[in-house]
């Protein structure tokens, strides 16, 4: 199954030059439609407003996190299947354990390079 | 040694050995004089010993008081802290709009490699890259810095317990010593003349120091 590179990318970072970066490397990789949001909550809000094909969600914001807002997506009957892929500096095994839990697809720890966003995408919404 | 005794007491001695003639009054007296000077010896060197650590120990509160005053906890308050939270919060400001330059320039650079030959393309792609890579740095800073900006404020909030604590000793100090007081104050001192980088709000533009080096002319 091909991936469709029009897909709809939220990007979650209260760190503006992330989002930046992110966006840019997703752009590299052929993505060009990413919204971005800059904590749960606006995220929720964008998620529940129009179709979204992936998350790709910061940890540690305020005032919602990233694993509320993976659980707040995992409870919502229309979000629940949304990929989700975690990247943050949180790198603890209880951080990575609690984001098993709460149904994160994949976890990318920071600082991350280009190849590692591009293995980890791969494993989640397949080879492009 | 004994001492005079009393009239009663010698009385009562002598009605002692009338029924106790083995014993002269004065071995008797001897007994009980020397019994109650060593009670009262006891007695009072106990006494004395408690007071003694009393009074070590209240000299070594005036003391430790005297000290944390002289520490001037409500300097860490009202300054260092606010100075060090301040500064902390600038560093994550510039390395922000620092990397927002950089990562500007590297999209504008990446936007000509349309224009360029595949192969240089390529290698630019590849150097831009890198650079998105490295910028990783100004989140993971911001973040450590945020947890050491936590922990001052948990430290501020324990050094304003003290300063409430000892307020009274720490005016008394303040009073004491004013050359102190008055060192902080000259802002023409070697010392105060090092302040190391301004915050943004408080730092002399360029413009401003030409105008002011021209006024010397």
């Amino acid at each position: 199954m091909s991936v469709d590179m029009q897909m709809n990318i939220l990007i979650v970072d209260d760190y503006k030059t992330m989002l930046r970066i992110i966006r840019n490397l997703l752009k590299q990789l052929g993505f060009n439609n990413v919204d971005e949001a800059t904590d749960g909550s606006m995220a929720l809000q964008k998620l529940r407003d129009k179709e979204y094909h992936l998350v790709i969600s910061d940890w540690n914001m305020e005032p919602m996190t990233g694993i509320q807002l993976l659980r707040e997506v995992r409870a919502d009957a229309k979000l629940k299947t949304l990929p989700f892929i975690m990247i943050t500096a949180e790198s603890k095994t209880e951080n990575v354990i609690a984001a098993k839990e709460a149904g994160v697809n994949n976890y990318i720890v920071k600082p991350f390079n280009a190849a590692t966003l591009k293995t980890k995408l791969a494993s989640v919404i397949g080879n492009f | 040694m004994a001492g005079a005794v009393p009239a009663e007491l010698v009385a009562k001695l002598s009605a002692l050995k009338t029924r106790m003639p083995s014993y002269t009054k004065d071995e008797i007296q001897e007994v009980v004089t020397e019994m109650l000077s060593s009670m009262e010896g006891d007695l009072s060197e106990m006494n004395l010993k408690l007071y003694a650590e009393v009074e070590s120990l209240a000299r070594y509160i005036v003391t430790a008081k005297g000290e944390i005053a002289a520490l001037r906890p409500d300097e860490i308050m009202s300054d260092h802290i606010p100075n060090a939270t301040d500064e902390l919060d600038a560093i994550v400001g510039s390395t922000e709009e620092a990397t927002n330059g950089i990562l500007q320039a590297m999209e504008s650079l990446e936007s000509l490699t349309g224009e360029m030959e595949p192969a240089m393309a390529e290698k630019v792609t590849e150097a831009v890259t890198l650079v998105y890579e490295s910028c990783n740095f100004q989140d993971i800073t911001g973040q450590r810095i945020t947890k050491v900006v936590k922990a001052l404020k948990h430290i501020e909030s324990k050094v304003d317990a003290l300063v409430a604590a000892f307020g009274e000793d720490i005016a008394k100090y303040k009073s004491q010593h004013p050359q102190a007081e008055k060192a902080a104050e000259n802002p023409m001192s070697d010392k105060a003349l090092l302040n190391g980088p301004q915050l943004p709000d408080s730092a002399g533009k360029q413009d401003d120091i030409d105008a002011l080096l021209a006024s010397f002319d």
